[in-house]
């Protein structure tokens, strides 16, 4: 008989070695994240994927997943928790969804749709973040970084490049390039890149294909990011 | 530069674990780390330019921008700004004719903050290129301006400038009798391994950093690791406000420190030691330095320690100025040479720690206390203390008293207990046991006892009379944790700074009621769902006064149900200059309601 850990009262099944959010994934079970790709290394910063287990908060996509665990994921006071999580990169960045390009593709704005969330409850901070236009097929608007750490792990991971890294501490983090210029340009990226195409949200871009597809028939206009999330991440989906 | 930077690189090796201390001699002789550097190191060390920087931009005293070449730094604790820190800083910068965190334009003199610099029982304190400058007043600074004018190396000042006190006041159990070099290491291997461990274990030792974890535990589960290169990190990374005991354990009893260093090594099977030690503490590097050389020339160090087969050294390194290095994990993580940001756990440090080996880390009061226990015995220690807390602890009590200093108390020692010996006057408005990540405690708690129980402190014990104001300590701690947040996680990263807004929107007179509602709910999710301790306390302060003090934040509201934090009318200004009115209709007030 295999071990099961069990969800929201819901015994699921998982092997030696997963995490919390391998299982759930894989059970078909939805646990919100940003920072988590199941392709890469788990990293455990943005705490969407707080989760409470045996009365204990831990981040689902780093905490393994161990017999007798009683896990909590939906519950109104996680459900708040995460909003307020989301809330807090919304106010920490300047996050214009209606004026940018990946609207309705951005997974940070898929999350606040699902959380319901409705305004931004902090004040903001009118943060001070330049754009990096000089590549010519990419662009980094750092305003839209959520320090996430997907384009760091992509590049160095799968690219085998180390193009980004992240620096500073505290509130003065910050997404910088490897390039003797710190540009974008001047860096070894390729738009083929896995870490060009990884970012959650509009701060990593591709040039010229902004509206191919047109606002109301993207991604999250359509379907809600659980469902995409674990279509996208459970690798035995439909079989 | 190549020229400079290719000896540093030959006397500490091309690993990139030593890429701290090659930035700091880097710094040291630049004053910053120039951009040539930072391509020189990454190709030396065969690391992406980009690991240089992003830990140049972690440490609070690592720049890539030039600094002074007499770099000074005050200390931002509560405990100098009670002794006048902020005037004297004020006289210094119009003394020396430069702004707070700037460079003077001609490159000599750089001014600015640092956070709690462990100097609290002989503040107001700060650093000169690194070294701990104490008892600063206007005389003195007029001395250092002279010698700074005159262009006096620092090597030259005086040296009473630099006298760091250990004002032991109470010594205990362990303080007062000191071992001798070599005793404990003796008694170990007449006892053996399993016996010692038991004596550890019977000892009741807790770690003394604050967690309280049982030391002969950890030990235990570190020697029963299956991978056998393991490791001992000593943290001497002491950054608690208020706590400064650990610097007197190095200054006047580090061969026990490194005694029990040694003792560890022996029972789990480590090799290799490193002393983590506080950037702030490098006035302690050469004399600590000195200790190792003579404990190997006495063979209690190196190869074959006390001809019994057992190889073990230490490596003392300093950290460059960031408080999140005292968490185990993150320090580990400095160690290696990367930015401190504590790891996701588990595994933990003791199966996979430095370079993923097993490693055992502990305080240096630990240590200090288990090369004593070793030699007298378990029974001996947990004859003294409470039930869940035996043995001593030795306490950093500073602030409003007559003698700060240094006291070791038996745990269950009471708090009026510690005020009377410390010559506490009795217009006592609380006390902060642990530090900011500790409790506040008001006047009518004092019967409360030192001890896991009750009252866990690492050590920092910060006393404060009826004339201090607790909104500004408050506000001095939640700035702290600001400052320090390593920013890997969202609600500490955004959280810590929405607190600091939000306290000083209600302490600069901008809240109302739902202000303080709202404080409130931010406190619990930054406390909840942060990923290490620094989070999960950095409300502590806020919370811990909020409940007994809660007068104190009413009085600062307005009577609105509502108020933004900022100033509606003086917002109008440049509306007012434009439209070019200044009639009452162009002014707005804020009523207040009754």
């Amino acid at each position: 008989m295999s071990k099961t850990i069990t969800i929201d009262g819901k015994e699921i099944p998982y092997e030696d070695g997963q995490t919390i959010m391998d299982a759930a994934i894989a059970a078909d079970i939805y646990i919100p994240h940003l920072c988590h790709d199941p392709d890469y290394e788990p990293h455990g910063s943005c705490k969407l994927c707080t989760v409470n287990v045996n009365g204990r908060n831990c981040s689902a996509c780093t905490f393994p997943a161990l017999e007798g665990q009683n896990i909590i994921n939906q519950s109104a006071d996680l459900e708040q928790d995460r909003k307020r999580i989301t809330q807090m990169l919304f106010v920490e960045g300047n996050h214009f969804c209606p004026s940018c390009e990946k609207t309705g593709d951005c997974q940070l704005q898929g999350v606040a749709y699902y959380l319901d969330m409705h305004d931004n409850h902090f004040p903001h901070f009118f943060a001070n973040r330049e754009m990096d236009a000089s590549h010519p097929d990419i662009l980094i608007d750092h305003n839209r970084c959520i320090f996430c750490n997907l384009c760091v792990r992509a590049s160095q991971e799968k690219d085998h490049k180390n193009v980004f890294a992240i620096s500073g501490r505290g509130m003065n983090k910050h997404l910088i390039v490897n390039s003797i210029t710190g540009k974008l340009k001047d860096s070894n990226i390729h738009i083929n890149d896995h870490a060009a195409h990884i970012c959650p949200t509009g701060a990593i871009l591709i040039k010229r294909t902004g509206y191919k597809v047109p606002i109301g028939e993207r991604t999250y206009d359509k379907q809600k990011i659980d469902a995409v999330a674990l279509a996208k991440e459970n690798k035995h989906h439909g079989r | 530069m190549q020229s400079f930077i290719q000896p540093v690189i030959d006397r500490y090796g091309t690993s990139s674990d030593q890429l701290l201390p090659i930035l700091r001699d880097i710094q040291s002789e630049f004053q910053h780390i120039p951009a040539e550097a930072i391509e020189c190191v990454a190709l030396s060390l065969d690391i992406p330019r980009t690991q240089i920087i992003s830990v140049i931009e972690f440490y609070s005293f690592l720049h890539s921008t030039p600094q002074g070449k007499y770099a000074l730094l005050v200390s931002d604790s509560i405990t100098d700004h009670m002794l006048g820190k902020q005037d004297l800083m004020s006289y210094m910068a119009s003394q020396l004719k430069v702004s707070i965190g700037e460079l003077r334009t001609d490159g000599l003199v750089s001014l600015n903050n640092t956070s709690c610099s462990g100097m609290c029982d002989q503040g107001p304190a700060g650093l000169v290129n690194g070294y701990a400058l104490t008892n600063l007043d206007r005389p003195r600074i007029d001395a250092i301006v002279k010698l700074i004018e005159q262009n006096i190396p620092v090597q030259q000042w005086p040296s009473e400038f630099f006298m760091v006190k250990d004002n032991i006041y109470l010594p205990g159990l362990l303080l007062q009798d000191p071992i001798a070099p070599g005793d404990a290491l003796k008694a170990r291997f007449q006892k053996g391994l399993q016996q010692t461990l038991t004596e550890i274990d019977v000892s009741g030792l807790r770690g003394r950093g604050g967690a309280g974890f049982k030391t002969a535990m950890k030990w235990r589960f570190c020697s029963e690791e299956i991978e056998t290169e393991r490791y001992v990190v000593c943290n001497a990374d002491e950054g608690e406000p208020g706590t400064f005991k650990d610097r007197v354990l190095l200054n006047t009893y580090a061969h026990q420190v490194f005694e029990g260093m040694t003792l560890c090594a022996s029972i789990i099977g480590a090799e290799q030691g490193f002393l983590y030690l506080r950037g702030e503490y490098l006035h302690l590097y050469d004399k600590l330095q000195n200790i190792l050389q003579q404990r190997r020339h006495s063979g209690l160090l190196g190869n074959n320690i006390l001809e019994q087969g057992l190889n073990f050294d230490i490596e003392i390194r300093m950290g460059c100025g960031a408080y999140i290095c005292g968490e185990e994990s993150a320090l580990i993580e400095s160690l290696e040479g990367k930015r401190g940001i504590p790891r996701n756990r588990p595994p933990y440090p003791v199966s996979q720690g430095y370079l993923n080996k097993p490693t055992v880390v502990n305080n240096v009061e630990t240590f200090f206390a288990a090369s004593k226990i070793a030699l007298e015995g378990g029974q001996w220690f947990a004859d003294v203390g409470t039930k869940q807390s035996q043995g001593t602890k030795i306490l950093s009590i500073s602030g409003d008293c007559t003698k700060p200093g240094i006291y070791e108390y038996p745990f269950g020692t009471s708090i009026k207990q510690v005020l009377h010996d410390c010559g506490a006057a009795s217009d006592i408005l609380g006390i902060q046991i642990g530090g900011p990540s500790g409790t506040f405690i008001a006047e009518n708690e004092v019967h409360r006892t030192l001890a896991f129980e009750d009252l866990a402190t690492g050590g920092s014990f910060i006393i404060f009379n009826q004339s201090r104001n607790i909104l500004d300590i408050v506000k001095n701690f939640t700035h702290f944790f600001a400052h320090e947040s390593c920013g890997f996680c969202t609600p500490c990263r955004v959280g810590t700074l929405l607190l600091k807004k939000q306290l000083d929107k209600i302490t600069e007179g901008y809240g109302s009621a739902g202000d303080v509602a709202a404080l409130e709910e931010l406190c619990q999710l930054v406390k909840n769902l942060s990923h290490c301790g620094l989070g999960q306390t950095a409300a502590n302060p806020i919370l811990s006064t909020l409940e007994r003090y809660p007068e104190s934040y009413q009085q600062r509201l307005k009577k609105i149900s509502y108020e933004p934090g900022f100033d509606l009318d003086a917002s109008l200004e440049t509306a007012r200059r434009l439209a070019n009115r200044n009639d009452a209709g162009a002014h707005l007030a804020q009523v207040e309601e009754d």
